[in-house]
């Protein structure tokens, strides 16, 4: 049987400009633009928070995200990462690109990949509670309005990631 | 007069399902990149595809310059927007441990959702870790206080922080970033000639 091939990705530019009519709209109507990693923290409070109450609001991490408010989870930023999953899966079926599969380089083997993956996303939600934010919030939208912050984060993560590539080479190409 | 949900009576209903739509649209948008593909985006950090800075950087000017000009025009107002505060130490060296941790795991928290609804399994494991990282930061958060809002600066801009005007700034970072996606092609070109070269 023929297998269908994927639809190519788009061009960059457009999908940079796309992204960008898409925080001056945002920025519009809220008056702030797109987030990501913020959606986590709310669903960790109210994950935690059915499991051990008690334990949930007595960490103040989480109960930033509990207290005085109607649920956690009817939060703007969770309500829109929702939306960015149904949007990638859409697309992606679309595209011909919806596939369970480990990406991952040649090199290495997939248990290896999975143990990196999860090292690397430990690694990012932790330094964005001392950044205030992501490649979303703070970078794309934070960059937007030109807060000093946002241009320092992206400055550095694109040092942190280059120092440490070479290093990875081998579970990439 | 925008924001229109501080000028206006906006229900929260018809926020959040403007936050859905913008999602929906933010996520195909990343998904069309090629963005649920780790080792796609990871290709940044070895410059044989630099789509993750043309994305970011084309999405950022046009986002700046259109918020520049409907402020301008007296459309937007400029002072109710959010502008993410600034806190030195903890973006620079948050950043560099953020980007550790991008390319170890070849996608970022908005990119990984992306990842995971296209049904790879790495997306998964990065959900993981950031649910991990998360729970370390609400165990350890009490040792971090004095580091956490160290070198805070508060929500000023980069116009105001270095006394430039703001048009001024804005067609600044238009132009350098115009040089940047020229040279971000012949970077690209160079690397993948070279890789091809190796390769064969």
């Amino acid at each position: 049987m023929m297998k269908r091939e994927p639809r190519p990705y788009w061009n960059p530019y457009i999908v940079g400009v796309g992204i960008g009519l898409l925080i001056i709209l945002s920025v519009v109507v809220t008056g702030r633009g797109l987030g990501a990693v913020g959606a986590f923290n709310g669903i960790i409070a109210s994950l935690t928070h059915a499991i051990a109450p008690d334990y949930a609001l007595s960490k103040g991490a989480y109960s930033a995200y509990l207290s005085g408010v109607e649920h956690p989870l009817k939060d703007w930023v969770v309500i829109e990462i929702a939306g960015v999953c149904i949007g990638g899966l859409l697309s992606g079926i679309v595209s011909g690109r919806f596939k369970f599969e480990v990406i991952k380089g040649p090199g290495i083997s997939n248990v290896t990949r999975l143990i990196l993956a999860f090292s690397g996303g430990l690694l990012m939600a932790y330094a964005a509670k001392f950044t205030r934010g992501c490649t979303s919030g703070l970078a794309l939208s934070g960059g937007s309005v030109l807060s000093p912050g946002a241009w320092l984060f992206m400055i550095s993560v694109f040092i942190g990631g280059y120092s440490v590539a070479w290093l990875m080479k081998k579970a990439w190409n | 007069m925008a924001p229109l949900q501080f000028n206006y009576e906006l229900s929260e209903t018809l926020l959040l399902l403007f936050a859905m739509l913008t999602g929906i649209a933010f996520g195909m948008f990343l998904e069309k990149a090629g963005f649920g593909n780790a080792r796609k985006l990871v290709q940044q950090f070895y410059n044989t595809d630099m789509a993750m800075f043309k994305v970011l950087f084309s999405a950022i000017v046009t986002a700046m310059l259109g918020i520049y000009w409907l402020s301008y025009f007296g459309i937007l107002d400029i002072t109710q927007i959010y502008i993410n505060a600034t806190f030195i130490w903890p973006q620079a060296l948050g950043g560099i441990i953020f980007g550790f941790g991008f390319v170890l795991s070849g996608l970022c928290p908005g990119t990984s959702c992306v990842a995971v609804f296209t049904g790879k399994l790495d997306g998964l494991a990065v959900f993981a870790g950031m649910f991990t990282g998360l729970f370390l930061y609400a165990e350890t958060e009490p040792f971090l206080k004095g580091a956490l809002s160290y070198s805070s600066i508060g929500d000023i801009s980069l116009y105001e922080l270095f006394h430039v005007e703001y048009g001024l700034l804005t067609f600044l970072i238009a132009a350098i970033a115009i040089g940047a996606f020229w040279f971000a092609g012949k970077v690209e070109e160079r690397f993948s000639n070279n890789s091809l070269r190796r390769s064969s």
